[in-house]
């Protein structure tokens, strides 16, 4: 669309590519941080130094990049169709019923594979946010903090039941892996679930202009001819993978939906198809650059990436809430 | 030809619409006047699908609209409504773009750019087109619905008071590119005004709503008397002639 206005098409096409930099920046680093002294050369020579990198430091850091990156996407995705810009996985007790459908499938068929696992946290999550979402539409559109405190207070209830439902069958140690996420843990062969929820999120792409034009509303959108039940649900179930597939590899991270969908608004509005690809990098970014703080902080012990980003992006989020929007043109 | 026959629609158990009524021809302006609350943006909703039919029947041409597809409604009729609120940090020039995404859905040629460039141009937003809605004034946001509809470039077009925050520089241009679309595009317009004046000046036909009724259908002139619009708006209302033209004096 920016055919007429050649200008502004160089200044747009550099963001991506200056995010895309820092992001590599901080992969070289990520690859060269660790008790054991590895370059990230030795990842083409055989040996200790190279397997330790392709087993554990890569995993771990491309782990980081896909969680950070599909979350930022699943939070834009929310925003947009809710239009409310402080909703994310987190906020609407999406992350609580993906973790709730796993408890289910460990209680209740154990043995199941993990595709049908997943299938079963996924539509759990998917089915609580269609819950919240039908709760919420009641509330008054002059009130947008209302919508986040009652995902907050509906994810405590959900969270709460799996907790007891835990505690009764001694499994409350899963509920605390799946809801603080965090990537010490991460090997090869242990993160490949990964990769299917960043694909959840490049199919969000093909979905952009949709969830853009059901952003305008439902009376713009069915408007323009949209079907927009259909693309409300391409979206929630975009959200509900993407969470459980998290969930289950390195557990819920909060606040990333949040805090990166709503910098790139700032600064680059709200056109999906323009912001999706920076949302994602800057996720990616954002994740990896917390965990690397917290494995540099109290080197050689770590502070999980959760809790360094809650530290930052709360910052990060006051500031955005009480600055003033970048103007354009 | 949009046909609208027996519809009726309630909101809860009170009635908005009571066995509407209405056939207006391919072609030229239609001014849908009446008193707020008469039912003018109730009719629009269900014309364009957004509330669903109750009863009776609307069609465009030999579409029925409860038979057509989203997109082919949206390729026939673009609405512009009394109160859209579009939240979104968007530009001018990817909002008025979106107007195109019922013939692209997402992927736009190069006709799709020329369409858009001609409604920027059109309605004086080029010099803004890489704002963002939001850091707008209410008549360019304004103007920027109206084009983003302009751009949707449909044979009919349904604009509720588009004249809301025009001054009347632009409200006079809005009017006459109206004209223009109706007299040398063969497009079908049908516009709430509540100045009364512009209707006078630039539709073809009158139609009043009054307590979801039809209270009056004809063409400009005829319906332009101190007798018609006194009954409508409940007021004592003088029409005068300017240059030929009657004029309603209701602002004394
Ligand atoms: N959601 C709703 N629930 C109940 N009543 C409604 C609702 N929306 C509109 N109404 C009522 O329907 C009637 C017609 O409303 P409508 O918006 O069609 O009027 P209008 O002719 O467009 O008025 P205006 O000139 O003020 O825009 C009004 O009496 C209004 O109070
Ligand atoms: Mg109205």
């Amino acid at each position: 669309m920016r055919h007429h206005f050649a200008p502004l098409q160089r200044t747009s096409a550099l963001w991506p590519i200056v995010l895309a930099v820092v992001l590599l920046g901080l992969v070289a680093g990520s690859l060269v941080t660790g008790a054991a002294n590895v370059s990230a050369l030795d990842l083409f020579r055989r040996g200790e130094s190279g397997d330790i990198l392709l087993v554990s430091r890569l995993p771990r850091t491309l782990a980081t990049i896909l969680t950070g990156a599909s979350l930022a996407v699943a939070g834009v995705i929310m925003q947009t169709l809710v239009r409310n810009r402080f909703v994310e996985p987190a906020t609407t007790g999406t992350g609580e019923c993906a973790a709730l459908g796993l408890l289910a499938t460990l209680l209740l068929v154990p043995g199941a594979p993990l595709l049908a696992k997943m299938a079963i946290s996924s539509a759990a999550a998917f089915a609580g946010t269609a819950i919240f979402l039908a709760l919420v539409s009641r509330l008054p559109p002059t009130q947008p903090l209302l919508v986040p405190l009652t995902g907050i207070v509906y994810g405590g209830i959900i969270g709460s039941i799996s907790i007891f439902i835990a505690y009764e069958n001694d499994l409350l140690q899963y509920i605390s892996v799946w809801m603080n996420g965090e990537f010490s843990g991460v090997l090869q062969g242990r993160y490949e679930l990964l990769w299917a929820s960043g694909a959840a999120a490049l199919a969000a792409y093909f979905y952009a202009d949709q969830f853009t034009v059901a952003g305008f509303g439902k009376d713009t959108a069915h408007g323009l001819g949209l079907s927009y039940r259909a693309v409300m649900i391409a979206g929630l179930s975009i959200v509900a993978l993407i969470t459980s597939f998290t969930v289950l590899t390195v557990g819920m991270l909060p606040f990333v939906g949040l805090v990166v969908p709503n910098i790139i608004s700032r600064f680059r509005g709200d056109n999906t198809k323009e912001t999706l690809p920076l949302v994602a990098i800057l996720g990616g970014a954002l994740v990896l650059a917390s965990d690397l703080i917290g494995r540099l902080i109290r080197y050689p012990y770590e502070i999980p990436a959760g809790t360094i980003f809650g530290v930052l992006g709360t910052g990060v989020f006051l500031w955005l809430l009480f600055a003033r929007p970048a103007r354009r043109g | 030809m949009i046909e609208i026959e027996n519809v009726t629609f309630h909101h809860g158990k009170s009635p908005i619409l009571k066995d509407v009524s209405l056939t207006i021809k391919r072609g030229g302006i239609t001014a849908l006047i009446g008193p707020n609350g008469a039912g003018k943006s109730t009719l629009f909703a269900l014309m364009a699908r957004l509330l669903p039919l109750q009863s009776g029947k609307i069609s465009f041409d030999a579409m029925d609209i409860r038979q057509t597809p989203s997109r082919e409604l949206a390729k026939k009729l673009a609405i512009l409504r009394q109160d859209t609120h579009v939240a979104s940090r968007i530009t001018v020039q990817d909002m008025v773009g979106f107007g195109r995404f019922p013939h692209h859905q997402g992927r736009a040629t190069s006709l799709d750019h020329d369409k858009v460039q001609a409604a920027l141009n059109v309605f004086d937003l080029a010099d803004i087109a890489e704002r963002f809605i939001d850091e707008l004034s209410g008549g360019q946001r304004q103007r920027v619905l109206v084009a983003m509809a302009y751009a949707q470039d449909t044979e009919y077009l349904l604009l509720d008071e588009p004249l809301n925050n025009l001054d009347m520089h632009f409200a006079r241009n809005l009017m006459h590119q109206l004209r223009d679309l109706a007299d040398n595009h063969g497009k079908t317009i049908v516009v709430v005004l509540h100045e009364i004046n512009y209707a006078a000046a630039h539709a073809d036909t009158i139609i009043a709503l009054k307590n979801g009724e039809v209270a009056a259908h004809s063409r400009t002139d005829e319906f332009m008397t101190e007798e018609a619009i006194s009954r409508i708006y409940d007021m004592s209302v003088k029409v005068k002639a300017v240059d030929g033209l009657k004029m309603a004096l209701h602002h004394v």
